[in-house]
C-alpha cells in the first residue's frame, strides 16, 4: 500500500503509518531498527531495493532521505517535504517513507526524521553516496549507532580513506571494509591450518582500491609486518600473499567468483570468493550495531597491544 | 553529483601492462604451487603405506595446535564467523532420506555461508556401485532441490572438490581400508589434519559393526592433535537396557565426549530461545514457578501418517519415538533451574536434575493415554487408519498417540503437573509448548465482565511458524467493562527473517567446532528411558490404545484424562 503526501509534516506521515498498517491488517509488526538513507534521486531507486533486501532479515522501518535541489533561486527560498509511505508488500518486511525535502527544510532533515524514528530501537544512517566529512557530527549521523559510508563511491577512495580515519567516531563503518569479510575469514581460515609465523606480506589489486588498503593496513596491524601493495588490473581485490619460512601462504582471484587457495606444502584449492550485492553488505552491516572496533583498528593500520608491530 | 564506482564491471578489468606483469608472475608462482602439490601427492603415497598421517602432522615448521594464536583472529572482530577447523564429514547410509534431505543440503547452506573451512571434504559411504562423480552428482540434485540457500556453482565447485564416495557393505574390510585410505589421501591433498566426524545414518541395528569396523581400521583412533567424533541419531535404544547396550557399544570405541546425539528439535533457534527467555530476561524468571504456573502444556503433533516407515513404527510407537527424546529435552529446558555457564557440562547438569526429580502419577492408568489414529477425513483427504496401514500388524498394539502426566518433584516445580503429548494424523503439523498460569487470585470485576477471559498463557511455538505467543485479558473497547484474552505475537519469520538456519546446518558445525551444548548426553538418555519405561511397562499389560479418528485432536480419552484435573488442552 502506498500514501502520497504532498507538502506535509512529520505528524501527517505518523499518522499515514498508522493508517497504512491499520489497513493491511497488522497493527503491530516486530520491527527492528530503523534505517535512514541519506541519498540523491540518482541512486535512490537502487539503495532502496538494496535495504528492502536486507530487510527480509531485519524488518525495519526505512526512512529515505532525498535532499532536492531547485533550478532557480525563487524557488529556492521555498520550504516544502513530500512523502511516499510504503507499507505491506511494497516496503519488504517493514516499511518505507520517502522524504523529499526542498528548500530550507533539506538543512533540517533531522527535525523530520527524529518524530519518524522507532521507538526504543537502533537507527542506523547510511550514505550510499555523499557522505559527510564527519559522520558523528552530522546532524543525521548524530541521532545513529552506526554510520554506513561507502568509500567506493568518491573519487579519490584513497583521500576519503584518510579523513574517515581523522573523523572515526565509535559506530561509523564503511562498506569497503564489509566487502572484505569473506577475504578475512578466509585467510583467518587458512592460518587455523597453516599455523606458521609470517614475515611478509602483499596484497593485490586494482589501483587505488579502499578495500585493499584497510586489508593491507588490518594485516599490516594483526601481524606486525610490513605490507606490500601490488598493483593489478582488478577486479577489486586479486590476491592476497602471506610469506612464511616454509613457503607462500596465497589467496588468488584473478577473475570471476572462483579463488585458489595455496597453503605452504598443500596442493592449492579452489574457494568460493564472490563479490556480494549491496543488499548483502548492508544486511552483514545490520547484525551488529555496537561499535565495530576491528574497522578503527585496520584504518589506523597500527600494531594492537596484543600484536605490537616489529617495523 | 557522485560518481558511484561499480564494485565489478567488465570495462575495467582491461589489463594495464603493469597488471599483465603480475599476472605473468602469479602464473610463475602457479608453476610452483603444481611443484608443491607434486611433492603433496608423493607425501601422501607415503601415508599410504603405513605411516601414520600424525608423522605427517607434526613437521617441525608447523606451530603445536595448542600454543597457536592466530594473529588474525581477535574476540573483538565479530564479523569472522565461527568457521570449523579443517575437517572432514564421512556420511554413512549416504543414499537414505535424510541425508539428502537434510544432511547434504546442510552441507552445502554451510558452505554457501561460508561456514566451512577451505578443504572441507565429504565421504559417502554406501551399497552402491557409484565413481566419487556419481555421488557427486547425487549431493548436486539433492542440494539443488532441497537446499536453503541459493544455488551458486562457485560454492559448489569448492565443495565438489572434496568429495569422495567409498562403495561397500558394513562388514566389508576392503571398503573399510579403501576409506581409510580415502581419509589420508584427504588429509594429505586437503589439508583435513585428521579430524573427522563420522555420521551414522543408519539404522542402530548397524551400529555395533559399523563402530567396531572403525575402530578395526583404526578409524576412531585421532592421531594426536586431531580428534574423531561420532554421530548418531535417534532412536537411542527402546527402552533404558538397549540404550546402555548402545551406549556401551559405541563408548568403547569413542569418548562418550566426542559421541554426539542428535536431537534436531535441540537445533532450533526456538528451543535455543527459551534458555535466552528465561535466563537473558528479568521479567520470565520471577513467575516461573509453583506460585503462579497452573501448569504446562508440551505438544508435538504431526498431521502425517506412518508413510513409508512401518516396518520401523511397528512396536515402537509415538512415546518411545517422540516423548523419549524430543518432548522430555523441551521439558527439561522449561523446567531446569539456570545454569552456571551456558557450556555443555552445566547444561547436562541442570538438565539430569530435571530428569531425576521426575515423578510418574501413581495410577498409570488414569494419567497416561494412548491411541491409534483410525479412518478418516484428514485436511480434506481420506485417510486409512493405522491398522489398515501396509505393512503394519491389523492387531498391532502400538501407539500412534500418547499423552502422558509428569511432575517434578522440587521446590520449584512441585504440584504443577506437565502434560506431554504427541500424536500422528493430529489436527495439523505443530510443536509448542504452553505454559498456563494461574487465574488471577482476586479479580475487582463483575464476574459477566471476565466471563471470557481464560488463564494468562505464555506459548512458545517451536515449529512451524517459530515465535512466542503471550495471552492476556484486555477491555474490549466500548462504554462497558467487558474482558476477554487477547495475544502478542513474537515471530521469528518477522523479527530476524531468513537468516534463521535449518536446525542441521547448526548442529552439523556445532560437530565440527566440537560444541556440545545442544545434543544430549548418554546420560540424559538413560534416565529419560527411566522416566518411560515404567508407562511402557504399563501399556503392555494392560489394555489396548483408544481409537481417535484421523485429524482430531486425539482420543476423547485424553481430554478425559486432562478433565480430571480440573483443566483442558489447548487447541494448538
Amino acid at each position: 500500500m502506498r500514501i502520497d503526501l504532498t507538502d506535509t509534516t512529520a505528524s501527517k506521515i505518523n499518522k499515514a503509518l498508522v493508517q497504512g498498517r491499520r489497513a493491511i491488517g497488522t497493527p503491530a509488526v516486530g520491527m527492528v531498527l530503523t534505517m535512514v538513507i541519506v541519498t540523491d534521486e540518482e541512486n535512490a531507486y537502487d539503495s532502496i531495493k538494496a535495504a528492502e533486501e536486507a530487510s527480509r532479515e531485519h524488518p525495519s522501518r526505512t526512512l529515505v532521505v532525498i535532499k532536492r535541489h531547485a533550478r532557480s533561486p525563487r524557488e529556492r527560498t521555498k520550504s516544502r517535504l513530500d512523502a511516499e509511505v510504503r507499507v505491506g508488500s511494497e516496503a519488504g518486511t517493514g516499511e518505507t517513507v520517502v522524504l523529499r525535502t526542498y528548500g530550507e527544510v533539506s538543512d533540517h532533515a533531522d527535525s523530520v526524521v527524529l518524530p519518524l524514528l522507532l521507538p526504543d530501537a537502533p537507527v542506523v544512517v547510511w550514505w550510499p553516496v555523499d557522505a559527510p566529512e564527519n559522520p558523528a557530527k552530522d546532524p543525521l549521523g548524530a541521532l545513529a549507532q552506526r554510520r554506513i559510508t561507502d568509500m567506493y563511491a568518491v573519487e579519490r577512495p584513497l583521500e576519503a580513506l584518510q579523513t574517515r580515519l581523522r573523523s572515526y567516531a565509535p559506530g561509523d563503518t564503511d562498506l569497503a571494509w564489509t566487502r572484505l569479510t569473506p577475504w578475512r575469514s578466509m585467510l583467518a581460515a587458512a592460518l587455523d591450518q597453516a599455523r606458521l609465523r609470517i614475515v611478509s606480506a602483499a596484497v593485490e589489486s586494482e589501483a587505488d582500491n579502499p578495500s585493499a588498503e584497510l586489508l593491507a593496513r588490518w594485516l599490516h596491524a594483526r601481524l606486525g609486518v610490513p605490507v606490500e601493495r601490488v598493483e593489478t588490473g582488478g577486479p577489486v581485490v586479486t590476491g592476497v600473499r602471506l610469506g612464511t619460512e616454509k613457503g607462500d601462504i596465497v589467496i588468488d582471484r584473478p577473475e570471476g567468483p572462483l579463488a585458489t587457495l595455496t597453503l605452504p606444502g598443500q596442493p592449492s584449492r579452489t574457494l568460493a570468493l564472490k563479490v556480494r550485492p549491496t543488499s548483502e553488505l548492508i544486511a552483514e552491516e545490520l547484525r551488529r550495531l555496537d561499535a565495530d572496533e576491528m574497522y578503527a583498528v585496520a584504518l589506523r593500520g597500527e600494531g594492537t597491544k596484543e600484536n605490537p608491530t616489529h617495523v | 553529483m557522485s560518481r558511484k564506482v561499480p564494485e565489478t564491471t567488465a570495462s575495467e578489468t582491461k589489463e594495464t601492462k603493469e597488471a599483465k606483469e603480475a599476472r605473468t608472475a602469479r602464473e610463475a608462482a602457479g608453476v610452483v604451487d603444481a611443484g608443491q602439490s607434486r611433492e603433496a601427492a608423493e607425501a601422501a603415497e607415503a601415508i599410504g603405506t603405513g605411516t601414520s598421517p600424525a608423522a605427517q602432522e607434526e613437521d617441525s615448521a608447523l606451530i603445536p595446535a595448542a600454543e597457536w594464536q592466530n594473529p588474525l583472529r581477535d574476540p573483538r572482530d565479530r564479523r569472522l564467523p565461527r568457521i570449523a577447523g579443517p575437517s572432514g564429514l564421512v556420511i554413512f547410509g549416504v543414499t537414505g532420506d535424510l541425508s539428502r534431505k537434510k544432511l547434504m543440503p546442510a552441507v552445502y547452506d554451510l558452505a554457501n555461508r561460508g561456514l566451512l573451512p577451505p578443504g572441507f571434504s565429504l565421504v559417502g559411504f554406501a551399497r552402491r556401485d557409484w565413481e566419487d562423480q556419481d555421488f557427486a552428482q547425487v549431493v548436486h540434485d539433492a542440494v539443488k532441490e532441497h537446499a536453503r540457500t541459493p544455488f551458486r556453482e562457485e560454492v559448489w565447485q569448492q565443495l565438489a572438490e572434496g568429495m569422495r564416495f567409498i562403495p561397500g557393505d558394513f562388514d566389508d574390510d576392503t571398503a573399510f581400508k579403501q576409506l581409510r585410505e580415502a581419509v589420508e589421501e584427504l588429509d594429505a591433498s586437503r589439508g583435513t589434519s585428521g579430524n573427522y566426524a563420522f555420521y551414522l545414518s543408519v539404522p542402530p541395528k548397524f551400529f555395533p559393526k559399523v563402530v567396531q569396523q572403525l575402530k578395526k581400521h583404526g578409524l576412531a583412533d585421532a592421531p594426536k592433535g586431531s580428534w574423531r567424533r561420532a554421530v548418531i541419531e535417534k532412536p537411542f535404544g527402546r527402552d533404558l537396557e538397549s540404550a546402555q547396550e548402545l551406549n556401551a557399544i559405541v563408548h568403547e570405541v569413542f569418548e562418550p565426549d566426542q559421541v554426539f546425539r542428535i536431537d534436531h528439535y535441540l537445533g532450533k533457534e526456538t528451543v535455543q530461545n527459551i534458555l535466552a527467555l528465561r535466563f537473558a530476561n528479568q521479567m520470565y524468571e520471577p513467575i516461573w514457578n509453583r506460585s503462579y504456573v497452573d501448569h504446562v502444556q508440551i505438544t508435538m503433533a504431526e498431521d502425517i501418517g506412518i508413510g513409508g516407515r512401518a516396518g520401523y513404527y511397528d512396536g515402537i510407537g509415538a512415546a518411545r519415538d517422540v516423548i523419549q527424546n524430543h518432548l522430555l529435552q523441551l521439558m527439561a529446558l522449561t523446567a531446569m533451574e539456570e545454569p552456571a555457564a551456558f557450556d555443555a557440562e552445566s547444561l547436562l547438569t541442570e538438565k539430569l536434575k530435571v530428569f531425576r526429580a521426575v515423578q510418574l502419577p501413581e495410577d498409570l492408568g488414569e494419567h497416561t493415554v494412548r491411541g491409534q489414529y483410525a479412518g478418516g477425513w484428514q485436511g480434506g483427504e481420506r485417510v486409512r487408519g493405522y491398522l489398515e496401514e501396509e505393512g503394519i500388524d491389523p492387531h498391532s498394539s502400538t501407539d500412534t498417540y500418547a499423552a502422558i502426566k509428569l511432575e517434578i518433584d522440587n521446590r520449584r516445580w512441585a504440584g504443577v503437573p506437565f502434560y506431554l503429548r504427541t500424536g500422528k494424523r493430529l489436527g495439523r503439523r505443530v510443536t509448542e509448548i504452553a505454559v498456563v498460569f494461574e487465574r488471577a487470585p482476586h479479580s475487582p470485576f463483575d464476574s459477566e465482565a471476565t466471563e471470557e477471559l481464560g488463564q494468562n498463557a505464555i506459548v512458545i511455538r517451536v515449529q512451524p511458524d517459530e515465535g512466542m505467543t503471550v495471552r492476556f485479558g484486555s477491555k474490549v473497547p466500548g462504554t462497558s467493562m467487558e474482558l476477554r484474552d487477547v495475544t502478542m505475537d513474537f515471530a521469528y519469520g518477522e523479527s530476524f527473517t531468513e537468516s534463521s538456519p535449518e536446525a542441521y546446518e547448526r548442529l552439523i558445525l556445532d560437530v565440527l567446532l566440537g560444541d556440545a551444548n545442544l545434543f544430549p548426553r548418554h546420560q540424559e538418555v538413560e534416565e529419560s528411558w527411566r522416566i518411560l519405561d515404567p508407562i511402557e511397562e504399563y501399556w503392555a499389560t494392560h489394555g489396548r490404545p483408544a481409537q481417535y479418528p484421523s485429524g482430531s485432536w486425539g482420543p476423547e480419552e485424553a481430554d478425559e484424562m486432562l478433565a480430571r484435573d480440573g483443566r483442558s488442552w489447548r487447541r494448538p
